[in-house]
């Protein structure tokens, strides 16, 4: 049976996942978003995962979070909180929310994933850390690559190309 | 070590939650940003299935990919609110039913 603990981290996570959504402000929508992030850390927390939460909340509450929260303060007030939204969408959203997650669970409940119960102890973070440098070095060598294109490639996206400096120039 | 108090399944089913929860808010939401939101929160409803089959086999591999799985999801909101920036400068706005210039 789940504990307190668990309950509470559900309700939170889930709670506030769909806050980010349903918000009408956008702001609120990004620190609900927060919560959301956090509650997953909580999870990897309960999991005896201490090192992925960690990278969990620098990664994510620390950094997209706030990243996200910038853009948002960068656009325009009125746009922040307008919402559009068709109402027959939405029932439809709702819909296709409801069925996937009841024939996902079904599917899940009906699996033989209840019987999967663990007493070993969990994986320690150094044997992570190991695995990183040993089997997955060449992962790890193409992430950061990917890492540095991507952020690269947001810096030339969004740099700005002032015309009117550019003439003035020339 | 404490035992494992919570059934895997539990963990499963809150991941499902959260998947259902993006899917909804990727189908009905035309602002950019929430779309980014719902994004997040089914690449972490990814994610938390990973640690926790990772837990429970028990093998470090799940944890090793969510560490992955959390540095490009890094890189892909980077990208993607660049992709926004530059979307709202053009356009003013951040509906994605404005954005009809980049349709085929």
């Amino acid at each position: 049976m789940a504990d307190a603990a668990f309950l509470a981290l559900s309700v939170i996570t889930i709670g506030s996942a769909i806050a980010a959504l349903e918000l009408r402000s956008l702001i609120y929508g990004s620190i609900a978003l927060m919560g959301t992030l956090g509650g997953i850390a909580g999870f990897f927390l309960l999991l005896d995962s201490p090192f992925v939460a960690m990278f969990q909340l620098a990664v994510y509450v620390g950094s997209i979070a706030v990243l996200i929260l910038f853009t948002v303060m960068l656009v325009k007030r009125e746009l922040i909180f307008k919402k559009v939204e068709d109402k027959r969408r939405k029932f439809v959203g709702i819909a296709l929310m409801l069925v996937m997650m009841v024939s996902l669970g079904a599917v899940i409940l009906d699996s033989g994933i209840k019987q999967i119960t663990t007493d070993e102890p969990p994986v320690d973070f150094r044997e992570i850390g190991k695995d990183f440098v040993t089997y997955y070095w060449p992962a790890l060598i193409l992430m950061g690559l990917i890492l540095s294109g991507a952020v690269t490639a947001a810096l030339v996206l969004a740099r700005r190309v002032d015309e009117e400096n550019d003439q003035r120039v020339n | 070590m404490r035992r494992m108090t919570n059934e895997l399944t539990e963990f499963v089913l809150v991941s499902v939650a959260l998947l259902g929860i993006g899917i909804y808010g990727l189908a009905v939401k035309r602002n950019f940003i929430r779309m980014l939101f719902a994004i997040e929160i089914i690449i972490n409803a990814a994610n938390l299935n990973m640690v926790a089959f990772g837990r429970f086999l028990p093998h470090s591999g799940g944890q090793t990919l969510a560490l992955f799985s959390i540095a490009i999801a890094a890189a892909e909101v980077a990208v993607g609110l660049s992709l926004i920036i530059v979307a709202y400068r053009m356009y003013h706005n951040i509906d994605i039913a404005d954005f009809r210039s980049l349709k085929g």
